[in-house]
């Protein structure tokens, strides 16, 4: 048993977020509506030892599965975080999250003047143009949307 | 080469190769321009200017253009008197417009806005500026300008002056000067500093960029001045504005320390940046730049419509 998983009790059903860029945790938790008003358990472990990046951030959380949608969102602000689903103690499936080419109207383009956010009925798409940390550019404005930006989308900080 | 039927909403989209051969069949055109011939090959053919912005030059050029070569016009120059004004929005106006024209020619203030209008419908659509993004045909007729008055549009050293952050027309025109490998040099306050995708752009160009304040520093080395004006409608912040709106006076005490066959270009309108004094010296070339657009606007309509080869 690694020193990590003594730091973090294991858990009998629900999620392991591994890999998690350290520091990201509490963004992911936001990303998952996740406020601790829950009545279920969660784990969050951060600036952990990691062999692969130097430090991580790990989040475990009993009882939930991750919607593709929340999955895809993880993938931006996190591009290396492993999911894996935890039934009777086991991990039954294992995955990293992975990021499409091509970002389709799960966050806003960061430039307010953009077409996509006006009233006009037009989806915003982006390219990613750089991964960790991830940067994305709008198709249409072909301004950047960075992580910052993304991680104030989904902690509600602007709507 | 085939420009049959394509959108022109960014030069991106376009090869350095089709970027040349636009100017080369701009030279052709401007002959048949002269001599009134092929007045007649865009007989039938319908172009819609949908401008919901404020435009002198742009608009009244491609009506010309496309008149000129036979074609016929519809469109509006401000959204007032249309459904608009009652909140129909772009993409249902565009939708209903391809079905009267053959092609559209579209300003807009948002960002990506002909982009978005392009995807809607079948017909092609050229941008003629959306907000602080792009103008890809004021682009083609400034590198054709640039090419008659030198005879290259390469290896020259370029000076953009003024309003880098929010004109569109430096955005569009510095990355396609990158392509063909001209040195720039960005001048404009502090606070009008070239957007950084931009610059990351014309760094993937390969080429040399210098950014400065200081104009009289880098005027010796010039080729081409390329002055904007400072825009005051795309200020957040008034007192922005007026920090900076007086920043540059481009007059002929400051050009007789130029080389001497320093142009000096601008996308017009101007309010005052360059001295009128200049407009009659071999310096000035900014009225000859508007005759280059309507001969590019001729030249692409031709294109995009399938007429010309």
């Amino acid at each position: 048993m690694s020193e990590n998983e003594l730091q973090v009790k294991k858990i009998e059903n629900g999620t392991v977020i591994d890999h998690i860029s350290a520091g990201k945790a509490l963004a992911v938790l936001r990303i998952l509506g996740i406020t601790g008003a829950e009545d279920f358990t969660v784990s969050v472990l951060m600036n952990a030892k990691s062999k692969k990046y130097g430090k991580k951030d790990l989040v475990k959380i009993e009882k939930r599965r991750l919607t593709t949608t929340e999955v895809n969102k993880i993938a931006l602000i996190s591009p290396h975080a492993t999911i894996n689903i935890i039934e009777n103690y086991k991990v039954i499936e294992k995955f990293n999250v992975k990021l499409p080419e091509e970002i389709v109207d799960v966050v806003k383009c960061a430039n307010p003047t953009c077409i996509t956010n006006s009233k006009e009925p037009v989806t915003p798409k982006f390219k990613v143009v750089e991964v960790d940390p991830i940067k994305l550019r709008c198709i249409y404005c072909n301004r950047f949307t960075t992580v910052d930006d993304i991680i104030k989308q989904f902690s509600g900080e602007e709507q | 080469m085939n420009f049959k039927n394509r959108d022109l909403i960014t030069l991106n989209d376009y090869t350095t190769e089709e970027i040349k051969s636009i100017l080369e069949k701009a030279r052709e055109v401007e002959k048949y321009e002269k001599t009134r011939e092929k007045r007649t090959i865009l007989q039938g053919f319908v172009l819609a200017t949908l401008f919901f912005e404020p435009s002198t030059r742009t608009r009244l050029s491609f009506e010309s253009a496309m008149q000129k070569l036979g074609g016929s016009v519809i469109g509006f120059a401000g959204p007032e008197a249309t459904s608009i004004a009652k909140g129909e929005s772009l993409m249902d106006t565009v939708r209903t417009v391809a079905n009267y024209a053959d092609i559209i020619v579209l300003r807009h203030p948002r960002m990506g806005a002909a982009r978005a209008a392009a995807e809607a419908i079948d017909i092609p659509v050229i941008n003629a500026g959306d907000g602080s993004g792009e103008h890809p045909t004021q682009t083609l007729l400034d590198l054709y300008t640039i090419l008659k008055e030198k005879q290259k549009i390469s290896g020259l050293n370029i000076g953009l002056l003024g309003d880098l952050k929010y004109g569109r027309t430096v955005h569009s025109l510095s990355v396609a000067l990158g392509r063909f490998k001209n040195n720039l040099y960005l001048i404009s306050p502090e606070s009008l500093k070239m957007p950084r995708e931009t610059i990351r752009d014309l760094r993937e160009t390969g080429i040399e960029v210098h950014e400065t304040q200081n104009l009289s520093e880098v005027l010796p080395e010039l080729d081409v001045l390329y002055v904007t004006r400072i825009q005051k409608e795309r200020f957040p912040d008034l007192e922005e504005y007026n920090k900076v709106k007086d920043a540059y006076k481009v007059n002929n005490a400051l050009l007789e320390r130029g080389k001497e066959n320093l142009i000096v270009m601008h996308p017009l309108p101007r309010v005052g940046e360059i001295a009128y004094e200049v407009d009659n010296t071999k310096y000035a070339v900014y009225f000859r730049q508007v005759k280059n657009g309507v001969i590019i606007r001729m030249t692409l309509l031709g294109l995009i419509l399938g007429v010309f080869e």
